[in-house]
């Protein structure tokens, strides 16, 4: 590096004039706020600011001027510079932004399109119905007892007080199986009910005994709107000390209260069958009409026939003798019980009109009911 | 029962304003099932009058004969001038007394009667038939012929008794009592606290040596029998129209006056009787045993053979009734009215009590179900036998002009009262209710009982209801006569649960992951045809086609019950495409029934019901049973994935089949085993055996893939129909209990791709397998993500290429760690598959 140079030219540097450096940024800000888009702008950007822009070439002649003006020189062009920076940025930003929303719009779909690439599967309503009303007695403590569907007679029948010569065994339209020489007293049958359950639990479980007993059963009645010859049953059986018909009164209450609402409740009427004694039919106030459409011709119900009761099965305290046959001292033990098929209340909950639909596994009839109903 | 309630009235002083709704209201309270109220004559209007006959015209020039008739109906047209009616019966003469509706009657159906031009003449009027007016069948077609001693002009509305109310009544197989006016009246009594007019209550003769002989021979069989002789019967001498209407009101058809008045005190008491032509019964009568193979021909006119266990009523020839059930042919009552010669004049009136077992034998054995069988199966009270046969005699006496025979014979075997013991606060701790001994000695004093004792009752039951046998049976008397209406609502106290069991879950949880992918569920009845396992090409020997059968199955065709779930499963996918629901998706969960085998299996044995079985008594009973285990299958055809705006769709194929079983196998944590497998229904090539470990052991527990073509066709299914079942018990016990938590490694992981080059036949899970071991401890993840076939790799080869995906639990793999393991993979594969490695 040589001496300073002490001994300047006077000359003024055309490209510093203060009024000249104004130009070149007020140019330099005009250009960018014109670029309406990102490659423009990228153009103004290389042309104000890039090396070859009059500020940068502005900024390389400050080397030439005296030392005393060369401060205010290079405050000055750094101020333009700083200042053509500054709106470079805010216009890149707000140009990105202006792209990005057009992007976006450009993307957006019609969400109202369909993907029904696999269709929705469902479960049976009489299975998911079932388990609706597991639900309820699993809640209340009770637990789930199943057993099988071809049955000895014994647990069927004669442990249920249906002896072999009860009229009520003639009349129960049972399936007999064939015994082992291809004959037909093999005295195994097609379980008429899920009562064979409840001896098989007072036989296996420990007292007391709380279960609720659903599956599937089987009786000689040919299909038609209102028959299957196979159907299935929701029994519950309680035996324990101290039970009451009023304890019975108050779990069928509770039921269908559960499943049908708040005001729900239940009557009974005296009835007849071997397995319970007292005997009852027990029917459901119609959830419907609150038993409103009785005697009310204007505002007829066609859930329960304006009756305002729907029928729902029958129930009981379990037969002394029962207990006796399943080994429990019914001196010590009482017991309430009660049964009703699925495929009634399925029809009255959900308005299934014809009995058919629920048997042909029609995919149409069984997908609206879903997972759970 | 039908009970009419005119007939009611007669034995309870009912308000007059009780309507037939009323009745029945208060005796569905009190237990007995009023199903409807038929309401007879409700919309009948008069005038409806007796006519006689005065002139008949036959039209002729008519399809049909037809009359023209004048009738005086007395002064009941307003004008006492003959009317004039045509008429299309002709089973009336001139002279005769008719039933004559007049213009601006209504008869029921609401069929409105005026005056009108028919086959030329001027009609004012109609001559009614019974049908016309609702009164049910009589037996006799066309007009009805009054007796000549009806007054002409007289109403015929309350002549005939047309309008009233008749509850239907279904009565309990425990109720026999109710299965007569007299049983409802005693209902309708204690439901109003009325008294009750008996009909039972009658004098009756004392028994003496000289009615007809009877010998019984079988006293457990028969502990009652009364006979009566009514002589000088009348052949001419018709039932009158009251007994006549009230026989059809209950639902019985007039026959002829001896047997309608038998039927009629039937229905009224409640004790079936039988009534033998006298000059027909030969000898002494006798109640025994039949023997093996004796004859008889009933009154319907079949013959029967006769089994050792049927009751029979004898004479000197032999059998002449079923007893209980259904008198013979060769003792029939005669009602020849026009042939005097051989009309019945002499009875001979049976009043018996049979026991209710051997009559409900009997009746099921020859399947003949009669009104008496019915009785008698249910309980008839013993003790109104011999009113019975005095109220017979009464009306024989009263309408055919007989007279009764001063002899009476009554054979009792002796027996003791029934009594029974209770607390009286027996009824209260049933009901969960505090009635109060008084309440309680109060209404089964109601019910007929006699009742002594204070803390401890000692009850006897009335006669006429032996369904009351224990405490509980007093106690629902008691509780029902004070109402089931007026029991509280309580709730007991139950021990915890423990919630649904694992196997519940399972079942439940299969059902919604089938249904999650698409499924839907589809329960089919189990009834099978053996056929079908021809169909599906079974072997001879394969274990499914042992089967259990039904003796009685619905359709003859289908006697079997289900050992897979297919047959079923596969018939909703026909009848779903059939009613063009082409792309399906069905499953199913439930018993399949697989008989023990041969050699093990056993009749099921006969055990009492006063103690608990012993655990041997139950295991022979299950012994007898067959193997019930629960399935779980999916059908699929059509498309699996819909073609839409997103691209085309994908047909179901096998490989949907094999992945329910992975999905079923996946919630029951069991590790299935998919391999290649053949086995009846199944594409050949095309069909994977699915078998588990149980206990060390592998078990097969499926098969899925597409169907045989030939199967396909068979079962008119659609083509490439897929299908997949599964034991689902076997699966569940297999299950490894609860997953354990992995540890999850946060460092980096180091993948690599190998694709590698194998025999077609080799199976991908034994590549796999391979790699899996080959490469060790580092190996993460493994997954087949392309398979490939070309001629340039050769006909027999294929190209199966895998992501491994390695890490550490500690550091950073190198490259040069994965490599190695990738290297050792491949290297294994090779040595076990020959796999190469792709270049």
């Amino acid at each position: 590096m040589s001496a300073p140079n002490k001994s300047y030219d006077p000359v003024e540097v055309e490209a510093l004039k203060p009024e000249e450096i104004e130009r070149m940024r007020d140019e330099a800000l005009a250009a960018l706020a014109a670029a309406d888009s990102l490659d423009a702008l990228h153009e103004a950007k290389v042309a104000h600011t890039g090396p070859a822009s009059p500020l940068a070439l502005a900024n390389r002649e400050i080397g030439a001027l005296p030392p005393h003006a060369k401060a205010e020189a290079g405050k000055r062009v750094g101020m333009a510079r700083g200042a053509v920076n500054k709106a470079l940025a805010a216009r890149q930003a707000e140009l990105e932004a202006e792209r990005d929303a057009r992007v976006l719009v450009e993307e957006s779909v019609d969400v109202t399109l369909p993907h029904d690439r696999v269709p929705a599967g469902a479960r049976h309503p009489l299975t998911t119905l079932s388990e609706r009303i597991e639900d309820v007695f699993v809640a209340m403590g009770y637990e789930v007892a199943e057993g099988p569907e071809v049955e000895a007679e014994w647990f069927n029948f004669d442990a249920l007080n249906i002896g072999p010569d009860h009229p009520a065994r003639g009349e129960a339209d049972t399936f007999f199986v064939q015994g082992p020489d291809g004959g037909g007293d093999s005295d195994v049958v097609l379980r008429t009910h899920t009562s064979p359950v409840q001896i098989r639990s007072l036989l296996e479980r420990e007292l007391p005994v709380y279960v609720i007993c659903p599956g599937r059963v089987y009786r000689t009645d040919e299909l038609d709107a209102t028959h299957t010859p196979v159907f299935h049953q929701v029994e519950l059986l309680a035996v324990d000390q101290g039970l009451t018909m009023a304890d019975l009164k108050g779990t069928l209450d509770h039921m269908v209260q559960s499943l049908f609402g708040e005001g729900m409740k239940t009557r009974l009427r005296p009835n007849f069958f071997p397995f319970t004694e007292p005997s009852a039919e027990m029917d459901m106030l119609c959830y419907v009409c609150k038993g409103e459409s009785v005697g009310n011709p204007d505002r007829p119900c066609r859930t329960c026939s304006s009756e305002g009761w729907i029928e729902l099965g029958g129930c009981g305290m379990v037969n002394p003798r029962v207990l006796a046959a399943c080994g429990v001292d019914p001196e010590k033990y009482s017991g309430f019980a009660f049964g009703f098929g699925i495929e009634r209340m399925l029809m009255f909950r959900h308005n299934v009109e014809d009995m058919r639909d629920m048997v042909e596994g029609d995919v149409r009839f069984t997908r609206p009911f879903g997972m759970e109903i | 029962m039908r009970v009419p309630l005119s007939w009611l009235r007669e034995y309870v002083d009912l308000p007059a304003t009780e309507t037939g709704r009323d009745v029945q209201a208060k005796l569905i309270s009190a237990g007995l099932e009023v199903e409807t109220v038929e309401q007879l004559g409700a919309d009948l209007k008069g005038p409806l009058v007796v006519g006689q006959v005065l002139t008949i015209e036959e039209l002729e020039g008519f399809k049909k004969p037809i009359r023209f008739c004048t009738v005086d109906v007395g002064r009941a047209n307003g004008t006492g001038e003959p009317q004039e009616i045509v008429c299309g019966a002709s089973n009336f003469s001139v002279g005769d007394k008719v039933v004559v509706v007049l213009p601006g009657a209504v008869l029921p159906g609401g069929f409105a009667i005026s005056a009108r031009k028919t086959y030329g003449r001027n009609s004012h009027g109609m001559i009614c038939s019974s049908e016309e007016l609702g009164m049910g069948e009589d037996g006799t077609k066309g007009i009805i012929v009054l007796p000549p001693e009806t007054e002409v002009g007289k109403d015929a509305v309350e002549l005939l008794e047309l309008v009233d109310e008749v509850l239907d009544i279904a009565v309990t197989a425990n109720r026999g009592d109710c299965l007569s006016i007299r049983g409802v009246a005693r209902e309708t009594a204690i439901a109003y606290g009325l008294p009750l007019r008996d009909p039972a209550l009658l004098d009756v003769p004392a028994p003496n040596a000289f009615g007809h002989p009877v010998t019984i021979s079988e006293p457990h069989g028969c502990d009652r029998f009364t006979a009566r002789t009514v002589t000088g019967l009348d052949p001419q001498a018709h039932s009158p129209i009251w007994l006549q209407r009230r026989l059809q009101k209950v639902g019985m058809r007039p026959i002829s006056l001896a047997v309608d008045i038998t039927n009629y005190v039937m229905m009224e008491v409640g004790q079936p009787l039988h009534a033998y032509d006298r000059r027909l019964v030969q000898g002494p009568i006798g109640v025994r045993r039949a023997q093996e193979g004796e004859k008889l021909t009933t009154l319907d006119g079949v013959t029967r053979t006769l089994h050792a266990e049927d009751l029979v009523i004898t004479d000197d020839r032999g059998p002449i009734g079923l007893a209980g059930v259904m008198g013979g042919a060769n003792t029939e009552i005669a009602d020849h009215a026009d042939d005097p010669e051989n009309a019945t004049t002499e009875v001979v009136i049976e009043a018996a009590h049979f026991d209710q077992i051997s009559v409900a034998r009997t009746a099921r054995r020859h399947k003949l179900l009669s009104e008496a069988s019915r009785r008698f199966e249910r309980g008839v009270d013993p003790q109104a036998a011999s009113a019975a046969a005095q109220r017979t005699v009464d009306l024989l006496v009263l309408l055919a002009g007989g007279t009764a025979d001063a002899g009476v014979t009554e054979v009792v075997a002796p027996s003791a009262p029934h009594t029974i013991t209770m607390p009286a606060d027996h009824p209260d701790r049933v009901a969960g209710v505090e009635y109060g001994r008084e309440a309680v000695v109060r209404r089964l004093q109601e019910v007929g009982c006699d009742v002594y004792g204070q803390d401890e009752l000692i009850v006897t039951a009335p006669s006429w209801r032996p369904d009351l046998t224990d405490p509980n049976d007093l106690a629902e008397e008691v509780i029902r006569l004070e109402g089931y209406e007026n029991l509280p609502s309580t709730l007991p106290r139950l021990p915890s649960g423990r919630g649904l069991t694992h196997r519940q879950r399972l079942h439940r949880r299969v059902g919604r992951v089938l249904a999650g992918e698409g499924y839907v569920e589809a329960p089919n009845y189990p009834f099978v045809s053996e056929q079908v396992f021809d169909q599906f090409g079974l072997e001879a020997d394969d274990p499914a086609r042992r089967v259990v059968k039904l003796v009685n199955p619905l359709n003859d065709e289908e006697p079997a019950l289900r050992t897979t779930l297919l047959p079923g499963l596969l018939g909703a996918l026909r009848r779903n495409d059939g009613r063009g629901n082409h792309d399906l998706a069905l499953f199913e969960t439930g018993l399949v029934f697989r008989p023990q085998a041969a050699d093990e299996r056993q009749a099921a044995v006969h055990l009492s019901v006063d103690r608990r079985p012993t655990d041997e008594e139950i295991a022979k009973l299950n012994a007898a049973l067959p193997e019930q285990p629960r399935h779980v299958a999916v059908v699929l055809a059509g498309a699996r994935e819909q073609a839409g705006w997103w691209g085309k769709g994908r047909p179901a194929d096998w490989a949907d089949a094999v992945e329910a079983a992975r999905t079923v196998a996946r919630e029951a944590g069991a590790e299935l085993i998919v391999r290649k497998g053949q086995y009846g229904p199944w594409h050949p090539g095309r069909c994977a055996e699915l078998a588990v470990a149980v206990a060390g052991t592998e078990r097969v527990v499926g098969h899925a893939g597409e169907l045989h073509p030939r199967v396909v066709k068979a079962l008119g299914l659609p083509e490439r129909t897929c299908a997949m079942e599964l034991n689902l018990d076997v699966l569940e016990q297999t299950g490894d209990g609860a997953p354990q938590a992995p540890r999850i490694s946060a460092f980096p992981v180091a993948t690599q791709d190998v694709a590698l080059v194998v025999d077609k036949a080799v199976p991908h899970t034994d590549v796999e397998a391979a790699l899996r071991d080959g490469a060790g401890e580092l190996l993460e993840a493994i997954r087949l993500f392309d398979v490939y076939e070309s001629a340039q790799l050769g006909e027999d080869k294929k190209s199966l290429a895998y992501a491994l995906r390695f890490r550490a639990p500690d550091r950073t793999l190198t490259v040069d760690e994965a490599s190695a393991a990738r290297d050792a993979a491949i290297a294994l594969a090779a040595e076990r598959t020959g796999a190469a490695l792709r270049s």
